[in-house]
């Protein structure tokens, strides 16, 4: 301990160092332990499904890894940048993923109905996913600069970047991805100080395209009808998952020796969470989703201090679609939700999906590190008092 | 932008941003709160789900497990017989051995002794166990009789039996995944055994299936060889009565044994791939698309198609497999299995006539069946027009040999709708299903087809004799996580017999045939699935005291000045 206090010296200017000390390590730690978990519950839930498949018992425990060590780079990579090379760095990565998006309908590969996916370097990117947090980034800039430039049309031009990017996704269609970018953007303008009683129109608006999307999409509208009416169809999924929790009790059935997995196709993505309650047991899952809410208020609470309204705005709409697709994926598996196909962050099989959830959390990281002078107050406070202590 | 000191930060900043801080604060409270609620309630749900909810599912497997013990004598479980009566499935009453260790006089003699009788039980184990204070401890599941007596010579007071029964399968992997496997407590975990478990559980009465272990073994034999010719990886048959839906037979291989699904290398050998594997069939559907076609006024078989070169449709480009390059009659299409041609049948026919026509022949959503274990199709969402045109010719829509070979029987039995069935039902009892799908007319026209497909087609080694053998072949190319392999097919063959008055439809899937020499190179269902069922045919007909018609006019026989040329190989 005493060596690695050397290294990271306090006083010590270089990037790494002040890196060390101004960055939030409980978030850290908290995200570097769903990392782990993550590939502890793919490598028990991803055998049964390769070998459906008719591929190696470890293809997917690999891939996962091979793309959950660069996620992670990614993630610390972003959250060493200052906040103005992680908005020019989003403006890139939300312009690529805009071009992606809108050559998709061309070149993309269509899955289950919708094309979603794109090949690049050998690798199938899923360039939504990366929209996401650049998304965030641009608009959480433009609304926060109208805030300091009356005369800069800010909030127009986020709603107009806003509503491209929900058209691009309702062709592909994504119908999850729309809703937790829409959620996203909710969040943003309501921190952004958009009065109330628009918040309410636009929950009206959104509850309509709901509707319009239950009357018109089929697959949407068998999700919602087997969820509100058990006895309409196949619930199949859905009871094998809550069979799952019922079956794992407190300490769960022990690693490995869960069943979940045998009889749900996407048990290792999807079902992530059912195979956790079912093989290690109420005690692990409460402590995952301990861990989100660790992140989320954490996260929320470093905002509180922040004095950055850009800041705020990025990470306020980051952290909501980190805690909405969490709650989504967990409410499926427990049926307090329709089923939706949502990954779990940073713990389900997800391929390139992880990678983008990897530089969301490294924005977060990055924007709620304290302000490098402040943070040497600080430091140097504690320093003396730690002293003093000796 | 930012003040960069934080000693004195609160006079620099200037006051609307200062104040949109403070409301984007104040609204961050709200969101947090809005978060904290949500995860509580997940928690809460998890507690409910996992621990009250889990109380009573514990609370359910221990009862039955008492109720098992005590009332053995009553709870036989029923047996299950082929359609002749012979046993499927049956229960044997053996005695199960526990220990109780607070009655237990000499724990480590005792443990001896049984390792001696049991080689499989390990010593350490067993005292570890027997110097508990359990009083209930499993040693050893259905014993056999002489077992039984070496137990009772140790005569330790702290040695019980429970009688319970085990499940027999006499026939084996022969109708493992039509009759299923129960667990060692006796619960179906698999086929009839468990979606009829409480049945049998409860009313200790047989069931009756409509399987025939003889064509079971017929058909089981046929498309093993024809998965080891072809180095298949797996393969699927089913006999099914057109008239009544009885099924007579349907095997799934790779199979495993139901005494121990267990020890099954992976589940690939317990799937079933009759009714809960789905698969694109390729060009059988074409026998549906020409159905739909035929329905309709104005269209002849004299009506042509111009197949002469690949269709462009969209960014698709659709080709034949061995073009023809001509414009065909409707005889023609489908005799040469033309894609092109049935494409624009499906283009004729329109995006909502072809759904109709699928979802009245039950193949767009699950069947309801007497097994569980039912897939459910897959197909084009969103259905776009292109998709009629794929479609047309059984490419992007996979469903389950069962729903096809069912569909196929609606087809050639007059038209009218048949549920297939795996138990015998009273006479009396039979639903009198007459829901029309096509007309008498039409059933009557795809009959001579079907008939010409294996006169002068692609399936001519499946013309047995006297039979008047009719059908359709389909190989699709393999699509496996979304992209289609060439190399990676389905050969299938979906026959029926005699299409003069059809009694019998025989289907056979074989997955991913490779070429071997004796086909020439060819992993076609011509070469593959075809033969496989002629044999199946040659070998069930005589069995049934089928007479061969050996002089009867060909049923294909007013098709003939529809077709052109008579040319080489189909596939």
């Amino acid at each position: 301990m005493f060596q690695f206090q050397q290294v990271f010296s306090r006083t010590n200017r270089s990037a790494i160092a002040e890196w060390w000390w101004t960055v939030d390590r409980g978030l850290l730690v908290a995200v570097t332990i769903l990392f782990a978990f993550g590939v502890a519950l793919v490598a028990t839930a991803s055998p049964p499904v390769a070998i459906r498949i008719g591929v190696d018992d470890a293809h997917f425990i690999t891939r996962h890894i091979i793309m959950a060590v660069p996620a992670f780079l990614v993630m610390i990579v972003v959250s060493v940048l200052s906040p103005q090379y992680i908005r020019r760095l989003g403006t890139v990565i939300l312009l690529g993923g805009i071009f992606l998006m809108m050559i998709i309908p061309f070149v993309g590969a269509e899955v289950k109905g919708a094309q979603r996916w794109i090949s690049l370097f050998g690798l199938s990117l899923q360039p939504s996913e990366f929209v996401k947090p650049s998304f965030a980034i641009v608009a959480a800039w433009f609304m926060a600069h109208q805030k300091q430039y009356a005369s800069f049309h800010g909030n127009l031009f986020a709603a107009l970047l806003f509503l491209s990017c929900v058209v691009l996704l309702i062709i592909q269609p994504d119908f999850g991805m729309t809703v937790v970018l829409s959620a996203m953007f909710a969040v943003q303008i309501f921190l952004a100080g958009f009065p109330f009683r628009y918040m309410v129109v636009m929950l009206v608006i959104g509850a309509v395209g709901l509707v319009l999307a239950y009357s018109t999409l089929d697959h949407v509208k068998s999700r919602i009808d087997r969820f509100m009416n058990p006895e309409s169809g196949d619930t199949y999924q859905v009871d094998r998952s809550l069979e799952a929790f019922a079956n794992g009790g407190f300490f769960g059935t022990g690693p490995g020796q869960g069943t979940i997995k045998n009889s749900i196709p996407d048990s290792h993505a999807d079902f992530i969470f059912a195979v956790a309650g079912e093989e290690f047991g109420l005690f692990f899952t409460l402590i995952i989703v301990g861990l989100y809410l660790f992140i989320l208020l954490r996260g929320y609470n470093r905002l509180m201090e922040s004095n950055d309204l850009f800041g705020v705005l990025a990470v306020g709409g980051i952290l909501a679609m980190f805690g909405l697709q969490a709650f989504v994926h967990m409410g499926s598996s427990l049926h307090i939700l329709p089923t939706k196909g949502m990954t779990l962050p940073f713990i389900s099989y997800g391929g390139s999906s992880i990678i983008a959830m990897g530089f969301a959390m490294g924005v977060v990281l990055g924007l709620t590190r304290r302000q490098t002078r402040s943070a040497i107050a600080r430091a140097g406070l504690s320093v003396s008092t730690r002293r003093g202590n000796l | 932008m930012i003040s960069r000191s934080p000693f004195n930060f609160s006079m620099r900043i200037d006051g609307e941003r200062s104040s949109a801080l403070d409301q984007a604060r104040g609204r961050i409270v709200l969101i947090v709160g809005f978060i904290l609620l949500a995860y509580i309630v997940v928690a809460g749900r998890l507690f409910d789900v996992t621990i009250i909810q889990g109380y009573f599912h514990a609370a359910e497997e221990t009862a039955t497990r008492e109720d098992d013990v005590s009332k053995t004598h009553l709870a036989r479980r029923g047996d299950i017989v082929d359609r002749n009566g012979v046993i499927l499935a049956t229960s044997l009453k053996t005695a199960s051995l526990y220990a109780d260790a607070k009655l237990m006089t000499d724990a480590e003699g005792t443990a001896r002794q049984l390792t001696k009788i049991f080689p499989n039980l390990v010593y350490g184990d067993l005292l570890k166990k027997f110097q508990s204070e359990r009083r209930f401890i499993w040693i050893h599941r259905n014993l056999t009789p002489q077992e039984q007596q070496k137990i009772l010579n140790i005569g330790d007071p702290g040695l019980g039996f429970a009688y319970d029964y085990k499940r027999i399968y006499p026939q084996g992997r022969l109708t493992a995944h039509m009759v299923g496997y129960t667990d060692v407590d006796g619960r179906g975990l698999g086929g009839i055994e468990r979606s009829f478990n409480s049945f049998l559980t409860k009313s200790s009465d047989t069931i009756r299936l409509s399987l025939d272990i003889r064509l079971q073994h017929i058909l089981r034999r046929e498309t093993q060889k024809a998965i080891s010719d072809f180095n298949g990886i797996g393969g699927a048959g089913v006999i099914m009565n057109v008239k009544n839906g009885e099924i007579l037979a349907a095997i799934s291989l790779p199979d495993f044994d139901p005494h121990d699904p267990s020890a099954a290398q992976n589940d690939l050998h317990r799937f079933n791939r009759v009714t809960l594997g789905v698969y694109e069939l390729g060009s059988t559907f074409k026998i549906f698309t020409a159905a739909a076609l035929l329905e309709k006024k104005k269209v002849s078989m004299a009506t042509t198609f111009d197949a002469r070169s690949p269709l462009h449709r969209g960014n698709r480009i659709i080709r034949d497999f061995r073009p023809e390059k001509r414009v065909m009659t409707v005889p023609e299409v489908f005799m040469y299995s033309s894609n092109i041609g049935t494409a624009l049948m499906g283009e004729a026919i329109g995006t909502q006539g072809l759904k109709a026509m699928y979802s009245d022949l039950g193949l767009m959503k699950r069947m309801d069946f007497e097994i569980d274990e039912m897939g459910r199709p897959l197909m084009p969402t969103p259905w776009r027009d292109i998709n009629t045109l794929t479609a047309s010719y059984g490419h992007g829509i996979a469903v389950t040999p069962l729903q096809l070979v069912s569909a196929v029987s609606a087809i050639v039995n007059g038209g009218t709708l048949v549920r297939p069935t795996l138990v015998m039902k009273d006479e009396k009892s039979k639903p009198q299903t007459s829901v029309r799908v096509i007309s008498k007319e039409t059933s009557l026209k795809m009959r001579q087809l079907m008939r010409l497909v294996v006169s002068d087609g692609t399936a001519r080694k499946a013309d047995v004799k006297g039979y008047m053998v009719g059908g359709k072949t389909g190989t699709a190319q393999k699509n496996v996580n979304g992209r289609y392999l060439d190399d990676k097919r389905i050969s299938s063959f979906v026959s029926v017999f005699p299409m003069t008055d059809p009694e019998y439809a025989v289907f056979i899937m074989v997955d991913e045939p490779k070429p071997n020499k004796d086909s020439f190179g060819y992993a076609t269902a011509g070469w593959v699935a075809v033969p496989a069922v002629a044999r199946v045919i040659s070998s069930f007909a005589p069995l049934y005291n089928l007479a061969p018609e050996q002089d009867a006019p060909d049923l294909a026989e007013p098709l003939r000045p529809f077709l052109h040329k008579v040319s080489g190989e189909g596939h």
